[in-house]
């Protein structure tokens, strides 16, 4: 019960600063001596009775992957982590420029060598769902997630810059959780579209392509995903964090189960009568130069749809209707796909904003 | 979250640079106590028992590797590092990026609060790592060294050294981590260097912390720290560092203190992954040793030195932890059979390349990322050897920085271009090319030949040498050797070797491989000793096959042929020699075994002769004839 004693250990200075996030320090203010007592007896139990740090490590490593995409230029790396989710492939990751590529490669810890598959991604928590071909696999159980606090001691996994290649075992790291903090906190200071809960940790956990590798505790259990590199623009310090599971898990877990957002792949069948395009809308995109060009918005005819909705140039188009989009043909192809005269939702990324817009072409326009 | 606000406080602090390291250390030590002396304060149970427990065989352990680490100093100031030393007699190991920068002779701050003298031995500029000695105690604390295959993720490590300087009383900086992985291989960086099988952790390693130990949790050495991934948060820690492991340096040592520079080793072969996940030939010279045991181009490499190999990194882990001229087990597979061969590992660099490495001017900003930490901030002013220079001998600036950007600050210059040695150096210092140190050559080469003719004094022996007996298939041999030629009777005929400038000519008896240049070098050696026989190296130590651990090579070149005697190291018994006749050519090798000793010679009575895959003849001796030089 290491945990315990590190819990008691840290939260005691700070009294407050947590009752409200964790429950059972809610009682320790009426019953703080018998929350004591049972502190010193998890305490007395021996440090060395939980399991080995190699053991556990031994346990966790075949649910972390190596993923390998687009990248390798201007210092952007072409290799993230990620960790498996289902038995049968379903992995999470960073959603970042290295899945800007039809096919990432995904490396399990045994060697094997897959191509993925994008199944979805959630922009505000800048994760994704990769799906591999395979069975029978080591997984962690998002939906069942693990609670954590301050003074809680963990491991980082992740192939933080590109150490381990083929069957070579992730990196792990050690450290504790610091504070449990929002990032909107900070908003201004760091770059990043999410702002929810986040666990700041006392080691060097996020570097280059560390986004996507586990946080869990001493025994195994995931607490959360590790976040990109993020720099504070003002002093120049990097926060290391992760996403407690809780706050992704259930996105995540309907990603996996193709429910929205949905997946580009999982298109509609039926085609509309009368398919709505991008000109009814009164949006202009970038010229379609690339395989892959990213669908940033040229121009907005004035008085449409698009300009009423406050819709600007330079936004970028991530969701139509919580389906990822990563290229202009993608994005058209989703706009075509719907009748003309309904609403869409478009999730645009205006700076490091996130910005939902909902549009109805006019009548006139939909002709 | 106190770490960050320390780091925070103490890189702000040292860009200010306005007062002394120490002021800098007290402030950032002050804001430490100030945070934690309310908590501490507010709970009023004891600890746990256990946790008790655990932290104090942590000082335990600390206060047993404490004493043995160094803080190293280029002699003329312009930066430093960390060691360790491995033996009571003053050895110790750091990187080749420290010593390189500190040239020949270096000081050494130990956990007593003294100054020691240390002077180079050896240098591996591939492997980053370098043998010193320490001179003045035949008692230092040593370091245990352990054993780095044993160490897995998630093992608790310590790393000991002196980062950014800091300490002034040598009393090691201590850091507490986690093995974050092992069997790493980091690509070559810069020129020649490249970390193979390495060990990381994510226990701190910063600038200074080079060439210092990496302990286990029990205290033992497991590695030597030297290299880290950086990038864009500046040249600290960000919790990857990587250490030499301490089996690849056992299998150095030996070379090290030859006070050669010393080369890693190659296949003379490329392989590569195929997409079936096997690792294959992709490409192999036709003058190696590998190629002539039978290796070619798509057979797929099962096994080497003991490992399997899955993955080209794992072949270039096991590869690269290995020196030139080792001779290893390869187990190869063609068309559904394994092939097992012994082969014999060339060297990755040419001669002149490895001295180019080992003698240029380190340029400490002229290596890609990631790269080990060149930079090692000048010690403080109060330094005890005073002196100060903020030029090295060439003139050039004096490269040292803390991450800040900012140089240490340094107080005098010293106007010495060249400061000459001192006379403790100078007394184990002799300089030649293609050596880092070759006293040390010398006196282990004279070591060994002391250990060889406490076996035997073979001296006044200069008369013919004769030995008869028979051949193991049956039919009896004779063998006369003396300074003119080499003759010996087989069964199959007579044959004659005359010697000459140029041994490698006639390789008597056929199918030998030379047996009789061979046997005749032998008796050079051991008539004429290191002093006559020609030149006479010692080349470090290497394994041998049929005998456990490893044994000591000496090399000899005369008559145009290169002659390695490998000798026990503990007795100095000749074990095996090996006559090269040429270079890129299998040697005639000949095995000594079942001495007996008469009026204290021992001499071997059975010789085992091979000459490329081949068995030659087994030689059991019946009777010794060795005439003394006056017994014409």
């Amino acid at each position: 019960m290491i945990w315990a004693w590190e819990q008691k250990r840290c939260q005691e200075p700070f009294p407050g600063a947590f009752a409200d996030r964790l429950g059972v320090l809610r009682l320790r203010k009426r019953f703080l001596t018998p929350f004591l007592a049972a502190l010193a007896l998890l305490a007395a139990r021996p440090a060395a009775a939980g399991p080995s740090l190699s053991h556990v490590i031994a346990g966790v490593q075949p649910k972390i992957v190596k993923i390998f995409g687009a990248g390798g230029l201007q210092g952007l790396e072409a290799y993230q982590s990620g960790f498996l989710i289902s038995a049968d492939g379903y992995l999470l990751t960073a959603w970042s420029h290295v899945l800007d590529i039809d096919e990432p490669t995904v490396i399990l810890n045994d060697g094997r060598k897959f191509t993925a598959k994008l199944v979805g991604a959630d922009p505000r928590l800048e994760l994704a769902v990769l799906k591999i071909d395979a069975q029978d696999l080591s997984f962690f159980d998002i939906t069942q997630p693990a609670a954590a606090a301050e003074g809680t001691r963990v491991l980082a996994f992740s192939n933080l810059f590109g150490v381990a290649t083929g069957e070579e075992e992730a990196s792990v790291l050690h450290g504790s959780i610091s504070t449990v903090t929002t990032l909107d906190a900070r908003r201004g200071a760091y770059e990043t579209p999410y702002q929810g809960p986040i666990y700041s940790l006392d080691a060097i956990t996020n570097n280059p392509g560390a986004a996507g590798g586990a946080l869990t505790d001493l025994h195994g259990r995931l607490l959360g995903v590790l976040g990109k590199q993020l720099r504070n623009a003002r002093n120049n310090t990097w926060l290391n964090f992760a996403i407690p599971t809780a706050e992704f898990a259930t996105s995540i877990d309907a990603i996996r189960q193709g429910k929205a957002p949905v997946s580009p792949d999982k298109s509609k069948p039926k085609k509309p009568d009368n398919p709505l395009t991008l000109a009814h809308l009164g949006i202009v995109l970038v010229p379609n130069v690339l395989d892959r060009t990213p669908p940033f918005i040229d121009g907005v005819r004035p008085g449409s749809a698009a300009a009423k909705a406050g819709v600007r140039p330079d936004d970028l188009i991530l969701l139509v209707d919580n389906q990822v989009v990563q290229s202009c043909a993608a994005l058209q192809k989703a706009i075509e796909e719907r009748e003309a005269d309904v609403e869409v939702r478009l999730t645009l990324m205006r700076g490091n904003e996130l910005v939902e817009v909902q549009l109805k072409a006019a009548e006139s326009d939909a002709q | 979250m106190m770490r960050q606000i320390a780091q925070f406080a103490s890189s702000r602090l040292l860009k200010e640079c306005g007062a002394s390291v120490i002021g800098h250390m007290g402030l950032v030590g002050l804001m430490g106590l100030m945070i934690s002396v309310g908590p501490i304060a507010a709970v009023a149970a004891e600890p746990d028992d256990a946790v008790v427990k655990e932290e104090a065989a942590r000082v335990a352990v600390v206060a047993k590797l404490t004493p043995s680490v160094l803080a190293i100093y280029a002699k003329e100031g312009q930066g430093g590092g960390s060691g360790v030393v491995i033996s009571p007699d003053g050895y110790a190991l750091t990187n080749f990026h420290v010593t390189h920068e500190a040239g020949t002779a270096m000081k050494c701050g130990m956990a007593d609060g003294r100054m020691y003298d240390a002077v180079i031995v050896g240098v591996d500029p591939t492997g980053d790592l370098s043998l010193i000695k320490v001179l003045g105690r035949d008692d230092f604390p040593a370091a245990e060294l352990g054993d780095s295959d044993q160490v897995k993720a998630g093992d608790w490590c310590f790393t000991a050294g002196n980062p950014f300087l800091l300490a002034t009383d040598f009393i090691p900086s201590i850091a507490y981590g986690v093995v974050s992985g092992v069997h790493r291989y980091q690509y070559p960086s810069g020129t020649l260097l490249e970390y193979a099988d390495c060990l990381q952790v994510d226990a701190a390693i910063n600038p200074g912390n080079s060439g210092g130990p990496l302990f286990n949790a029990a205290g033992q050495l497991i590695g030597i720290n030297g290299r880290g991934s950086f990038e864009k948060r500046g040249r600290v820690n960000v919790g990857v560092g990587y250490a030499i492991s301490v089996n690849q340096i056992k299998n150095f040592l030996g070379s090290l203190k030859s006070g050669r520079i010393v080369d890693h080793a190659t296949l003379g072969a490329t392989v590569s992954t195929s997409d079936d996940g096997r690792v294959t030939v992709s490409d192999i010279l036709e003058n190696s040793d590998a190629f002539r045991r039978g290796l070619r181009y798509d057979d797929e490499i099962v096994r080497f030195a003991g490992r399997e190999i899955r993955s080209t990194n794992a072949f270039k882990n096991i590869l690269g932890i290995f020196p030139k001229g080792w001779r290893m087990a390869l187990t190869y597979r063609r068309d559904g059979r394994n092939y097992d061969i012994l082969v014999r590992l060339r060297g990755v660099h040419h001669d002149a390349e490895l001295l180019a490495a080992a003698e240029e001017e380190p340029d400490p900003h002229g290596q890609p990322l990631p790269q080990p930490q060149p930079e090692k901030p000048a010690p403080d002013k109060d330094h005890p050897d005073g002196k100060k220079d903020d030029k090295s001998p060439d003139g050039k600036p004096a490269e040292p920085k803390l991450p800040g950007g900012l140089p240490i600050p340094v107080q005098l210059k010293n106007l010495l271009t060249k400061p000459a040695l001192p006379e403790a150096i100078k007394k184990v210092y002799e300089a030649r090319s293609g050596y880092a140190n070759y006293y040390f050559n010398k006196s282990n080469r004279d070591r060994i030949w002391k250990m060889v003719v406490g076996r035997g004094d073979f001296s006044s022996f200069t008369g013919p040498w004769a030995f008869a007996g028979t051949l193991a298939v049956g039919g009896k041999f004779d063998v006369k050797l003396t300074d003119k030629d080499a003759s010996i009777g087989l069964p199959v005929g007579d044959t004659r070797l005359e010697i000459t400038d140029d041994l490698g000519a006639v390789l008597n008896p056929p199918g030998s491989g030379g047996l009789l240049a061979a046997l005749h070098l032998w008796r050079k050696l051991q008539v004429g000793g290191p002093g006559k026989y020609g030149q006479l190296i010692y080349q470090g130590t290497a394994p041998l096959p049929g005998h456990d651990g490893l044994i000591d090579v000496l090399v000899g070149t005369t008559g145009g042929v290169d002659c390695q005697f490998m000798l026990d190291p503990n007795d100095g018994t000749l074990l095996a020699l090996e006559m090269y006749p040429q270079t890129d050519a299998d040697p005639c090798e000949v095995y000594f075994g079942d001495y007996r000793e008469s009026e204290g010679h021992f001499l071997p009575y059975r010789l085992e002769v091979h000459y490329g895959d081949n068995l030659f003849a087994v030689f059991n001796v019946g009777k010794y004839d060795l005439k003394k030089g006056d017994a014409k």
